[in-house]
């Protein structure tokens, strides 16, 4: 055995952790830039892409893909190797990944706001960068159960159980709801046509959700919130149970992105039958994540980063909440198209998505660069502004979103409707404004942050860690 | 019709979902059995990463309390409603159903109120202070993406509180416009008037005739081919012809915008302008009213 294979393979986890920290300090500029132009359209600048149409689906590609993508990328490879006592499977084909994944986030950050967008939401980007995409995405897929493969204990931690769901599921996702024919290089048109369209789309939708933000970062929840309580996970029946309920319900859920529209009835039916399941096998999740704490309580008030693994876990319960709430038909006829909606996202994509990611990252960087973290009291104060600024959002947005749905609905005496669309949006004109102003405060915490690890990776340096023997099985 | 292009998809849907349901219960049935006593609060014999531990507490029973019964509710509505493959469902519900009933209810309640102006003659109807409210409301929520929410217009979209009418301002004209739509077309006129130099001194003369200053020279040279290219339409004197839609040139107001740039755009590239028909998407005497609605915006002076 050389030193080589003595280590970890941090190199690619260390590229990772740092660009989750660039775009998302990025993807969250859009996203204060598209609050603002919502509240005020002036700042659209009559310019095509700088307008809203165009920078929206750049905000949700650098903040879910770049950000959360590259947050996964960087535990899921720091957590296989720790949990599986090996280094990396194909540490080339794993600085590919980074180098692949990086340059389809440029890709789309140059083509989004040109126009070229094959307009599925959350899957816009054109055919090439599809391929592209689908290439790095199996790397991901060989590295990481490649090294599951020579694994040197004989369990498979369940972090790794959800990460390996969430990397075969989003591959099946893309390939299946991304299949295009192309008639250019960069324009394509859908295989499906009309509303099986639009079902392969909310079924890539809905599960992008699911297994993207949920599934991946309930593996990252299931390292780091242990490993930061110094508590063992609470149930390993839970576990199991949660983990093959939520797999299996969540890919039927889609349909409720399409509640009475042309979609057949049964489709709708099923889908909300199965997102009302849904509900017990997400909690599964929170409860294992908040009752691991269980005898470590008081940690809560003195260690910010758990405050931002349990605050994270907290938004997660409370969004699979609304979530199957809002799948329900009659909640559903309010709730649709308006901005309890984006609300919604929010909470699960701030609160949850966010937080976890975020409290992973103060965790994993300083161990990365052999360093303690520089500043405990900004990660303190990054806390409080974080959380403020998500509820500053999810609330204006509930507020405004409702209203938004009962304007929408009101109809006078004599059964004309009682106000008109524009009279909706004026109405939600002051709920905008708060709306950025909680962004706002969210993108400063991410600006803290950023300070803070560029400080302390300056103060570490890059020491190879070595891989203890595991413990032998009783 | 069937949502299904053989009989076989929808058994391979119920079984999928039904099983589906069914390994649910098994698995937290199953998982319930395992659990003993001694193995509470202890961790399992696996240890990862130094210190990473489980333990194997029981489900909590709330929670499987809350399984259950979301998994009954699920049950329950897969049987009264339909989603079980070609199912109909006990209830047999459908969404058209539902949203047809719902109409039924509102014309039930609403129409006589609409149904009993459809005699008044509109001058009349505009002076009616419960049917202007109502057709004020029907305005901000059909018309007013288009003619504006002060019935001003847009660029493309007329002005409905003038006196400029492309086809008409008599209350039967508003009616019909409402009613069938109309579809406004001029064709692009570039290459007949032999390119920007023929639109140039069309556009003058356009604009002369509405009254403004313009370079006679142009305007005299595009006399000459508005007498042969334009006429037809828009009249010898420019006075346009509400039976075909095409405007007067002659009262300085632009439908498509008054700058010398915007009128060589419409010589040039011709226009296309559309009104949908609303005759049966609204009805007849929701249409009655807004016409009437409509009606006392271009007649204000003579309403009040």
């Amino acid at each position: 055995m050389n030193d080589e294979t003595m280590t970890y393979d941090y190199s690619v986890v260390r590229l990772f952790a740092l660009s989750t920290i660039v775009l998302g300090v990025f993807g969250m500029m859009i996203g204060v830039l598209i609050a603002s132009q919502m509240a005020w359209p002036v700042l659209n600048f009559d310019t095509p892409w700088l307008s809203f149409g165009r920078l929206r689906p750049l905000h949700t590609n650098t903040v879910i893909f770049g950000f959360g993508g590259s947050a996964l990328f960087a535990t899921s490879y720091y957590v296989v190797q720790r949990t599986c006592h090996t280094r990396l499977f194909a540490p080339a084909l794993a600085k590919f990944t980074f180098y692949g994944w990086m340059l389809v986030i440029a890709c789309a950050a140059i083509t989004l706001p040109l126009g070229y967008t094959s307009s599925k939401e959350y899957a816009e980007l054109e055919w090439p960068i599809d391929i592209l995409l689908t290439i790095v995405w199996l790397s991901y897929a060989v590295v990481f159960f490649g090294t599951i493969a020579k694994r040197r204990v004989s369990h498979i931690y369940v972090a790794n159980w959800f990460f390996g769901s969430f990397i075969l599921t989003v591959a099946m996702l893309h390939v299946v709801n991304s299949a295009a024919l192309p008639v250019s290089f960069l324009k394509s048109y859908s295989v499906y046509s009309g509303v099986q369209d639009a079902m392969v789309q909310w079924w890539y939708g809905h599960n992008a959700v699911g297994f993207f933000l949920t599934a991946g970062f309930l593996g990252i929840m299931y390292y780091f919130i242990p490993k930061q309580a110094g508590r063992p996970v609470y149930s390993y029946r839970l576990s199991v149970v949660h983990f093959w309920s939520l797999s299996f319900t969540y890919i039927w859920a889609g349909p409720h992105h399409l509640h009475y529209t042309a979609l057949p009835d049964w489709t709708q039916s099923l889908g909300m039958a199965f997102s009302l399941i849904l509900l017990a096998p997400s909690w599964g999740g929170m409860i294992n994540g908040v009752m691991t704490l269980s005898g470590a309580w008081g940690k809560l008030r003195t260690d910010p980063i758990l405050k931002f693994l349990i605050v994270s876990v907290s938004f997660y319960g409370m969004s699979t909440f609304e979530g199957p709430m809002m799948a329900i038909k009659t909640v559903n006829a309010l709730s649709h198209y308006t901005d309890w909606t984006i609300g919604h996202v929010h909470s699960g994509a701030l609160g949850w998505v966010a937080m976890v990611s975020i409290g992973a990252m103060y965790f994993l960087i300083p161990k990365l660069f052999n360093t303690k973290i520089y500043s405990e009291k900004l990660i303190e104060t990054h806390f409080w502004i974080a959380t403020i600024g998500i509820v500053l959002y999810i609330t204006s947005m509930w507020i405004s979103g409702i209203m938004q749905g009962l304007m929408w609905r009101a109809i006078n005496s004599d059964g004309t409707l009682t106000y008109s669309f524009v009279e909706s949006v004026q109405a939600m004109h002051p709920f905008y404004i708060i709306r950025t102003g909680g962004g706002a405060l969210f993108l400063m915490g991410m600006f803290i942050m950023a300070y803070n690890i560029v400080k302390t990776v300056m103060q570490g340096k890059s020491v190879p860690a070595v891989i203890p023997e595991p413990q032998v099985a009783h | 019709m069937s949502d299904f292009t053989s009989g076989f998809w929808s058994w391979f849907i119920s079984a999928i979902a039904g099983g589906g349901i069914i390994w649910l219960i098994y698995m937290l049935v199953s998982t319930n059995k395992m659990d003993a006593e001694e193995d509470h609060g202890v961790p399992t014999e696996h240890v990862w990463d130094e210190d990473l531990q489980e333990l194997n507490n029981p489900l909590p029973r709330w929670w499987v309390a809350m399984f259950y019964m979301s998994i009954f509710f699920a049950v329950v509505y897969l049987i009264l409603y339909p989603g079980m493959g070609t199912f109909k469902g006990l209830l047999n519900w459908t969404s058209i159903k539902e949203y047809q009933i719902e109409m039924d209810a509102a014309d039930a309640e609403f129409g006589p109120l609409f149904a009993q102006f459809s005699e008044t003659p509109i001058p009349e109807l505009a002076g009616n202070k419960a049917a202007m409210h109502a057709g004020g409301r029907l305005f901000a929520t059909y018309c007013a993406i288009c003619h504006g929410s002060d019935a001003r217009g847009a660029p493309g979209f007329p002005n409905l509180r003038d006196s400029d009418w492309l086809y008409g301002r008599s209350p039967e004209q508003i009616e019909t416009s409402i009613l069938y739509g109309r579809a406004g077309f001029m064709p692009s006129w570039e290459v007949p008037l032999g390119g920007s130099e023929g639109v140039n001194e069309v556009a003058s003369y356009v604009m002369k005739l509405a009254g403004r200053n313009v370079d006679e020279n142009l305007a005299t040279a595009g006399k000459a081919r508005f007498d042969i290219f334009c006429v037809g339409c828009h009249m010898p004197d420019g006075t346009g012809n509400q039976a075909l839609g095409a405007p007067n040139l002659t009262d300085n107001v632009w439908l498509y915008g008054g700058s010398p740039r915007a009128i060589k755009d419409v010589i040039a590239k011709g226009r296309s302008g559309k009104m949908p028909a609303h005759k049966d998407f609204l009805g007849e005497a929701k249409v009655r009213i807004l016409a009437a609605y409509i009606y006392s915006l271009s007649h204000e002076s003579d309403v009040e």
